[in-house]
């Protein structure tokens, strides 16, 4: 196996300590092969053992060791030293606080993610004697590549209108959102649209479309956001134009009064 | 232990040049600007015409000024460019499904390139070209 002397860049931040951060630079004997996570935790196991950062699986499924390596959102684990010449700067996710050097606080996606119901509203609720609610290959291609997500924000850290305006829902939940718009044994779309239709919603995305090209998943949220842009529209034409259109609001709003009477 | 977590501020105004991803948004947003200029073009021809003969005249003698020919060269080039990422965005924004497949994503855009060319040719046929 060949070693290799790496350099590394980290961005250091101490909440007990510090008010900025700033940059510490590693010399890390390597091997060829290795990630930039592999390195991280030579660091942390034979430099600097008060380095902070999470991960978890270091194989690409869990989605804990997202940081901006040269500037650009990656999976930790899955970026190659070979891929990197010179120094290699490491920092914590773009467009999220810093909570300790390459430590993130995800509260903010948390909350978005609970707010576009990333579950199944069954359409018709059965009782379990009933059996399961069934699905064909077909009806499940329709939304399977959106059900790849792994959480890990790196659509986030790419996405320039959350750096801008925080308050955007972001690529990752509103593609959730979708997945489960898209499944057969779901009927919550109209509940969703509340969160969804907003400004908050798909109408902030201008399709900058870089959260597609750093998804390490292949999940391709822009693709989810301009298809709910159309459906959003066809909405609007609908209750705006149709003579007696009903909004997928106003239907939720009904279905929600049925439940309580 | 309390929480501080530091908050880093995107740049409002020079975000975009952080990455060449986003250069090349701007530069597809920033075409528009050319494609609304030849609408506003297109609105002062039809008023000269609707003037009469002399102010359309006028209208067409100008369009042949050197400045005027380089915009409309630019405002050309801008909207073919803004045309044609609008048109490979329809296989992301329009996925056809047929069973548990998908139409290639080319064919889509691909038919949508057609539909152009076809369109634009009727086009010139009207307005005397051929
Ligand atoms: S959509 Fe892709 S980039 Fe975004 S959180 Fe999910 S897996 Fe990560
Ligand atoms: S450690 Fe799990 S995705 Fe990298």
């Amino acid at each position: 196996m060949k070693e290799r002397t790496v350099q590394l860049e980290v961005l250091r931040y101490n909440p007990d300590t510090d008010t900025e951060a700033h940059f510490q630079r590693y010399e890390v004997v390597c091997q060829e092969e290795w990630v930039v996570l592999d390195a991280l935790n030579k660091v942390k196991a034979d430099i600097d053992p008060t380095l902070n950062y999470r991960w978890s699986c270091h194989m690409a499924v869990c989605g804990s060791c997202g940081m901006m390596i040269n500037g650009e959102p990656k999976l930790s684990c899955h970026a190659f030293l070979r891929d990197y010449e010179g120094v290699i700067r490491v920092e914590p996710l773009a467009h999220f606080p810093i909570e300790r050097d390459l430590v993130t606080a995800p509260d903010d996606f948390m909350e978005k993610l609970k707010r576009v119901k990333p579950y199944i509203i069954p359409k018709e609720k059965k009782p379990i004697s009933e059996g399961e609610y069934k699905q064909t290959p077909a009806q499940l291609m329709k939304f399977r590549q959106y059900s790849m997500c792994i959480n890990c924000m790196l659509c986030y850290a790419a996405c320039p209108q959350y750096g801008l305006t925080p308050s955007f829902i972001g690529p990752a939940a509103l593609t959730l959102a979708h997945r489960y718009n898209q499944d057969s044994r779901d009927g919550g779309r109209a509940e969703r649209q509340e969160v969804v239709a907003t400004h908050e919603g798909v109408w902030e995305c201008t399709f900058v479309g870089a959260c597609s090209e750093v998804c390490p998943a292949h999940v391709d949220p822009a693709s989810a956001l301009q298809q709910m842009k159309i459906t959003s529209s066809l909405d609007w034409i609908v209750e705006h134009l149709m003579p007696g259109g009903k909004s997928a609001r106003d239907t939720a709003s009904r279905e929600d009064a049925g439940d309580i009477s | 232990m309390s929480r501080k977590p530091l908050v880093r501020e995107c740049p409002p105004t020079t975000w975009y040049f952080r990455q060449p991803r986003y250069m090349r948004y701007m530069s597809r947003e920033i075409t528009s600007i050319f494609v609304g200029a030849y609408c506003v073009l297109l609105v002062v021809g039809l008023q000269r015409l609707a003037d009469g003969p002399t102010a359309w005249e006028g209208f067409l003698l100008a369009l042949q000024s050197p400045a005027s020919i380089v915009f409309q060269i630019l405002a050309f080039v801008a909207a073919v460019y803004h045309a044609a990422t609008w048109f490979n965005a329809t296989q992301k924004a329009m996925p056809l499904q047929i069973g548990e497949g998908f139409v290639p994503g080319n064919l889509i855009s691909g038919a949508h390139y057609a539909a152009w060319a076809v369109l634009s040719l009727i086009v010139l046929i009207l307005a005397g070209v051929f």
